[in-house]
C-alpha cells in the first residue's frame, strides 16, 4: 500500500531526527561536563529558580514568576492585538490610522525602551507604575503590536467565498464570525503566534531590570554572590529552553486542533 | 387566478465603478420554473444570480422573493437568503468542518433544529445526492464532484423554495460534470424552482423551461430551449451560438 510506505518512511524520519537530538543533547551534557561545574550549588538553588518557594516579600519568583508575567502579558497582548486587528481592517478613517499609528510606534521602538520609558520615564510626569504593571503593559503593548499583525493577515487570509457561502445559508452575523471565519483564520494565525509568545516568554527577561525576581533576576544575583556564573546562567538557560519546549508543544496541539480537514494524510 | 411570481426583479440596474453590469434586469420565475440564464462571460449573469439573495446590491430597481423585498432592512435580506439555497462555481464548502457538520450548521442556527434532527435531515440530503457514505469525511477528502454535490444536499437542508446555481460545473474535471448535472435534473424533476447559469449548453437545453439569454448586462432575447437555440432572432445570440458551435 502506497499510504503505509509513506508513513513508514516518515516514521523512520522521526526516529532519526529523535536519534540525532538525543546525540546533540548528550554532546552538550559532556561539554558542560568538562566545566567542572558545582552541581551542589545548582542543586541548592533551583528550587528558588523554578519558584517552588515564594520571595521574602511573599510574592512568586523565579520561573513561576516568568510564566506568570508571559502569561498575563499574553492574554493582555491578544486583547490589544484584536481591537487593533479590527481597527486595520476597519473602513473607518479614524480607526485605520489609530491602528496603524500604534503599530507603527511599538513595532518600531526597542522593547527596553518602551520598558523604561513606562517605568522610569512616566514618573516624571506623575505616573508611578510598579515594577509589575510596568512590564506587564510594555510587554502587551510592543507584542500586541505585532500580534495585530499576524491576527490581520490570517483574518485576510481566508476566501471570501467562506463568508458568501454562510451569508448565502442565512447565518447570523456572529455564528459567520465564531464558527466559520475565526476557526479558519485561526489555523494560520497560530504558529506564528505561537513564535511570538515564545519570543516573549524570553523577552519576560527584561521586567527583572525593574526588580521584580523573575528567573533571569534570581540567577543573576545568586551567581553575583558567590561568584557561580556558568552554573546559574546556564541552569536558568535551560529553565528557559524547557519552558519554551512547553509552550511549541501547545503551539503543535492547537494547529493540529485547527488543522482539521486540511491536507488529511491518505486522502484523494 | 395566476400566482404571483417565486422570484420578480423589476428594472435591476447595478453598476461596478463605471461598468454598468445589469442594465433594466426584468424577470419573473415562477414557482417550479427551472431558468437557465446563458451568455458571454462578463456578462452579467452571475451578478444577477447574486443580487436575488443579497450577495450583491443593487441600485435601482425592485426585487422580491417569496412576497419579501429586498432592501436595506437586514431582516429582509435574511428572510430572502432562508428560502434562496445558492450552490456556488467553487463549492466554497467548509473545510474545517466535515460534510455532515457543514449540511447541519444552517439548520442548527437558522432554523434552530435540534442536533439529532438535523442530522437525521442532512444525511437524508447527502443520501439524495450520493454521498451519505461520506459523511464523516472533511471536504478536502473528496472529489471535486462530491463536494459539489455535497454544496447541493447543503443549501437543500434549509429547504428552500428556490435554488440559485451559478455555474456548477465549472471548477469540475470532465468526468465529473455528468453526476452533478444529473442530480440537479433530478431536483427539477421533483419540481424545485431554479435559476441557473452554465455554459452547458447541452444541460440548459434539457434543464430549462425557459432560456435567458444576457450580454453586456441586459437581457437580450429569452423564451424555451427549442426557440431559442434553433431559431435565434438576435445577431448577439447568433453569435454567441456560432462561437459554441465552433
Amino acid at each position: 500500500m502506497p499510504t503505509e510506505a509513506v508513513s513508514g518512511a516518515q516514521r523512520r524520519f522521526l526516529h532519526r531526527v529523535w536519534l540525532t537530538w538525543a546525540v546533540l543533547a548528550c554532546g552538550l551534557a559532556w561539554g558542560f561536563s568538562g566545566l567542572h561545574l558545582d552541581f551542589a550549588y545548582v542543586g541548592q538553588k533551583l528550587p528558588f529558580l523554578l519558584g517552588l518557594t515564594l520571595a521574602p516579600d511573599g510574592f512568586i519568583q523565579g520561573a513561576a514568576l516568568t510564566i506568570f508575567v508571559t502569561a498575563c502579558a499574553m492574554v493582555l497582548a491578544l486583547l490589544v492585538a484584536l481591537v487593533t486587528a479590527m481597527g486595520r481592517l476597519s473602513h473607518n478613517p479614524v480607526a485605520f490610522a489609530l491602528a496603524t499609528f500604534y503599530a507603527s510606534l511599538f513595532r518600531g521602538t526597542p522593547l527596553l525602551v518602551q520598558v523604561l520609558i513606562i517605568y522610569l520615564a512616566l514618573p516624571q510626569i506623575g505616573i508611578v507604575l510598579g515594577g509589575l504593571s510596568s512590564g506587564l503593559i510594555a510587554l502587551a503593548l510592543n507584542y500586541g503590536a505585532y500580534l495585530a499583525e499576524t491576527i490581520r493577515s490570517g483574518m485576510l487570509a481566508v476566501p471570501a467565498g467562506q463568508r458568501e457561502a454562510a451569508l448565502a445559508l442565512a447565518l447570523p452575523r456572529w455564528v459567520i464570525t465564531w464558527k466559520i471565519t475565526a476557526p479558519q483564520a485561526l489555523r494560520l494565525i497560530i504558529p506564528p503566534a505561537g513564535a511570538l509568545f515564545v519570543s516573549m516568554l524570553k523577552d519576560s527577561s527584561l521586567v527583572s531590570i525593574m526588580g521584580l525576581w523573575e528567573l533571569n533576576f534570581l540567577a543573576q544575583s545568586y551567581a553575583r554572590s558567590t561568584y557561580h556564573y556558568m552554573e546559574m546562567l546556564i541552569a536558568a538557560a535551560l529553565i528557559y529552553w524547557g519552558l519554551s519546549i512547553g509552550f511549541e508543544l501547545v503551539q503543535f496541539r492547537l494547529e493540529r486542533r485547527f488543522g482539521k480537514g486540511v491536507a488529511v494524510p491518505g486522502g484523494r | 387566478m395566476t400566482q404571483a411570481p417565486l422570484v420578480s426583479l423589476d428594472r435591476v440596474n447595478l453598476w461596478h465603478g463605471p461598468l454598468h453590469a445589469l442594465r433594466d434586469v426584468t424577470l419573473d420565475v415562477r414557482a417550479h420554473e427551472r431558468v437557465v440564464v446563458c451568455g458571454p462571460s462578463g456578462s452579467g449573469k452571475s451578478t444577477l444570480l447574486r443580487c436575488v439573495n443579497g450577495l450583491q446590491r443593487h441600485d435601482s430597481g425592485r426585487i422580491v422573493v417569496d412576497g419579501t423585498e429586498l432592501s436595506d432592512r437586514p431582516e429582509a435580506t435574511q428572510a430572502v437568503r432562508r428560502e434562496v439555497g445558492m450552490v456556488f462555481q467553487a463549492f466554497n464548502l467548509f473545510p474545517h468542518l466535515t460534510v455532515l457538520e457543514n449540511c447541519t450548521l444552517a439548520p442548527l442556527w437558522v432554523r434552530n433544529m435540534p442536533l439529532s434532527q438535523a442530522e437525521r435531515n442532512a444525511l437524508d440530503f447527502l443520501d439524495r445526492v450520493h454521498v451519505a457514505q461520506h459523511a464523516r469525511k472533511y471536504p478536502s477528502q473528496l472529489s471535486g464532484g462530491e463536494q459539489q454535490r455535497v454544496a447541493i444536499a447543503r443549501a437543500l437542508c434549509l429547504a428552500p423554495k428556490v435554488m440559485l446555481f451559478d455555474e456548477p460545473t465549472s471548477a469540475l474535471d470532465p468526468e465529473m460534470i455528468q453526476e452533478v448535472l444529473d442530480i440537479i435534473l433530478s431536483l427539477a424533476e421533483g419540481g424545485m424552482t431554479m435559476l441557473c447559469v452554465t455554459h452547458e449548453m447541452g444541460f440548459a437545453r434539457r434543464l430549462a423551461d425557459r432560456i435567458v439569454f444576457m450580454d453586456h448586462g441586459e437581457i437580450i432575447e429569452q423564451g424555451p430551449p427549442e426557440s431559442l437555440f434553433d431559431a435565434p432572432r438576435s445577431d448577439r445570440l447568433k453569435a454567441f451560438l456560432g462561437r459554441l458551435l465552433r
